[in-house]
């Protein structure tokens, strides 16, 4: 997701329709951040205010939500997210080579982004598929029973094909 | 859903194969088939049975008789005898005085039906889950005509009480006694919530059962609702989860629209509706009271209990929280009766079990099982054995609160009173098997790092003490490991069980424990001699900087 698409029309927008969709109650904050957090793929803090706004929240609770959850995030990231299982199951399934794989081919430690732009790794726990392990999510796929010699060309097929 | 009544197993390790294990069980199956006994008996190859002198063998439970060296011309008349007569078959049986040693399990287990029986499991797969139709001709919201039309609440819950249902969330409270107590709290407004945030690493039962059959949950919500007096129910489903929210999402709309959801139900004047509501990426929101907060719009931060949520849930209304297989029990209950639940697992646990077969084994996956199996037949019958021919050396049950059982418990009945008194729990249904070249420091500070990321942060002693027991792991398996952090772990252990908020911080030390009852010869190798003996940690001397907590 590209930073510069985030005009300050673009979140209003978003923010508007997700409320529409959800309501203004307050206990509607979790579904709307998802939404928000799904569309711009982070939560921008003029996003958190137009939420805050909305559905007549302080900031400070919006944010303290948004930085509770895992699946909301308050920090841009990269082109493509390449989450790794670090749980017990595909730990002992090979999750140990697998991760040394990871940084090694991109470059990073868990929890940053490539200089480029193109990938953040994060590691997470289990993805509930658990019976393929080890099991990483590239966006929204998830790839199962992973070796560090099929992590190269798996990369490329995402960097490579223009997406 | 037919019910199975025997179990035939034959050998099929290497030995046995090459006697022609295979062709014995081919005939089985064929003979079965020809006496119309396939609905009724199921048969299966099992590996490690533990005895080759009298390959190939050949095992019917509940009887436990193990017969050996059964031949293909055998097999008509053991089946004539065993299974279709019901008498042992003369001249087939091992002598008693053989069955010794390292098959004597067998006949301890004598009246135990160790058998796949699939009955949360019987449509999950076998129907169109988008489809409500398909859910109505196989005996769908049956359950729920019954109980609107024919029960009291009072008599519903009086059913599910004499059932022996336990909660499958991982604490086993008894279903019928808590939706009592619900009924019976003050309010004239109430909840109920299905709890399908499972997060256990390691567990995915849940998510089979609402993506494969959907119907089944709510028709169970609807029925809990009728039970404890609520006209709303909420279905929390874990973030991650999407297949299974698109799938719920469906169903309700078509429940809604034939009159199984909303006013008047089956004429009965009973109203009843639920909202679906996601998770958004948090461990500690499959704990009720997180829950319930995380639905009303906030951190997920457990409440302090008592008062629990049956009497103050959510907006402060009683409240019934059960887990999704839990309510995938009730209607199997309402529809057939008490009595016949009784006919699956052990007096103390009724009822079958989810289990989800992970790790070092050759077949990994979903079972529904009878309460009562135990670990050496869930690996050798359903597992495929172990992997590589290892040896097995510990199970991790029930996701990262379980416990860590060894290879000494494996005869131990899984069911909830037997697992109490061996000091080790079920959990969730997880069951990671681990063979002989797993390292339990690696192991117990994969769970610790689970635990501190997941912590929530609300109370010191899990926020401090996870990230303690975390970082001394860390030092050990770094070889820098000093003999005072043993007694610092066994200090956090006890530290965490007694002064934690909720049941995360309670059990986040529960592996701590467990290497240092069951392994600590081998916890204090990496300390004494400095070396790992599984070669697993890299003992390299260097205490690297921990990855940092990424949201
Ligand atoms: C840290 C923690 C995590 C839990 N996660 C889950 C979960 O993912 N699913 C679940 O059903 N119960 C979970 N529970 C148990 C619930 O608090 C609660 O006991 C359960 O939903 C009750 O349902 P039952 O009586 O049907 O088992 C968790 C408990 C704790 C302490
Ligand atoms: S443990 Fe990795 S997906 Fe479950």
């Amino acid at each position: 997701m590209d930073t510069k698409e985030l005009s300050v029309e673009n979140i209003q927008k978003t923010v508007r329709s997700a409320c529409e969709a959800h309501g203004y109650e307050r206990e509607a904050i979790i579904p709307v951040l998802l939404e928000v957090n799904r569309t711009l793929g982070y939560l921008p803090t003029p996003a958190l205010v137009e939420v805050g706004r909305h559905l007549r929240t302080p900031v400070s609770q919006v944010f303290s939500v948004a930085s509770f959850y895992y699946l909301l995030t308050v920090e841009p990231r990269g082109k493509h997210v390449i989450q790794m299982c670090e749980s017990a199951p595909c730990h002992v399934m090979g999750g140990r080579q697998l991760y040394r794989a990871i940084i090694d081919t991109l470059g990073i430690e868990p929890g940053r982004t490539t200089p480029d732009g193109k990938w953040t790794f994060i590691l997470t726990s289990c993805l509930g598929t658990c019976g393929v392990g080890p099991v990483v999510q590239i966006d929204d796929d998830l790839y199962g029973n992973l070796t560090p010699a099929k992590l190269k060309p798996l990369l490329a097929r995402y960097t490579n094909g223009g997406e | 859903m037919s019910i199975i009544r025997s179990l035939v197993l034959v050998s099929a390790d290497p030995y046995s194969l090459q006697r022609g294990s295979m062709e014995v069980f081919e005939t089985i199956r064929q003979e079965l088939h020809r006496r119309e006994l396939a609905d009724e008996v199921e048969v299966r190859l099992a590996r490690d049975l533990g005895r080759h002198d009298i390959a190939p063998m050949v095992i019917v439970y509940p009887e436990a008789v193990v017969y050996g060296p059964v031949m293909p011309e055998d097999v008509p008349f053991l089946i004539e005898e065993h299974l279709y007569k019901g008498r042992i078959a003369p001249g087939l049986q091992v002598p008693v005085r053989e069955i010794s040693g390292r098959i004597a399990w067998v006949t301890a287990r004598k009246g135990t039906l160790p058998a796949q029986q699939p009955i949360l499991l019987s449509r999950a797969g076998k129907i169109d889950p988008e489809n409500i139709e398909d859910y109505l001709i196989h005996d769908g919201y049956l359950a729920l005509g019954k109980a609107l039309t024919g029960k009291t609440p009072d008599e519903v819950i009086d059913e599910i009480k004499k059932s022996g249902l336990q909660g499958r969330g991982g604490a086993g409270f008894p279903t019928g006694l808590k939706w009592g107590f619900v009924r019976r709290a003050e309010g004239d407004k109430k909840y109920v919530i299905c709890n399908a945030d499972e997060s256990e690493p390691g567990t995915f039962k849940d998510r089979v059962l609402l993506e494969g059959d959907p119907h089944a949950i709510i028709e169970a919500m609807t029925i809990a609702g009728y039970a404890v007096g609520a006209d709303e129910g909420y279905i929390y489903i874990r973030g991650e989860y999407r297949l299974a929210q698109e799938r719920f999402g469906i169903a309700l709309d078509q429940a809604r629209a034939y009159g199984f959801l909303g006013k008047d139900i089956f004429g009965s004047g009973f109203k009843f509706d639920i909202h679906m509501h996601s998770g958004a990426g948090a461990y500690i929101c499959g704990e009720e009271t997180a829950l319930i907060e995380s639905i009303e719009g906030k951190r997920g931060e457990p409440r302090p209990r008592p008062p629990y949520p049956t009497t103050n849930g959510l907006w402060g209304a009683p409240t019934l929280v059960n887990n999704v297989e839990t309510l995938a029990n009730v209607p199997h209950i309402l529809r057939n009766g008490w009595q016949w639940y009784h006919r699956f697992g052990t007096p103390n646990s009724a009822g079958t079990k989810l289990y989800t077969i992970l790790g070092n084994v050759n077949t990994t996956g979903v079972i529904e099982v009878p309460m009562g199996i135990t670990l050496r037949e869930v690996i050798s019958i359903y597992a495929g054995g172990m992997k590589d021919g290892a040896r097995f050396k510990l199970a991790q049950t029930g996701g990262s609160s379980g416990s860590i059982v060894p290879s000494s418990l494996q005869d131990t009945p899984m069911d909830f009173e037997s697992f109490r008194k061996a000091g080790v729990s079920l959990g969730s249904g997880a069951l990671l098997i681990c063979d002989e070249n797993t390292c339990v420091i690696d192991l117990a500070r994969v769970l610790l790092n689970f635990f501190r990321k997941e912590s929530c942060g609300k109370c010191a002693p899990c926020r401090v003490g996870t990230q303690r027991a975390y970082f001394i792991l860390t030092r050990i398996s770094e070889g820098i490991g000093r003999f005072e952090d043993l007694a610092t772990l066994e200090t956090l252990y006890k530290g965490l069980y007694q002064l934690s908020n909720c049941g995360l911080g309670n059990t986040a030390g529960v592996p701590l424990q467990g290497i240092l009852t069951h392994y600590r010869a081998e916890v204090e190798a990496h300390i004494r001699n400095k070396v790992c003996p599984t070669g697993i940690c890299s003992m390299s001397g260097a205490l690297v900087a921990a990855e940092p907590v990424f949201h």
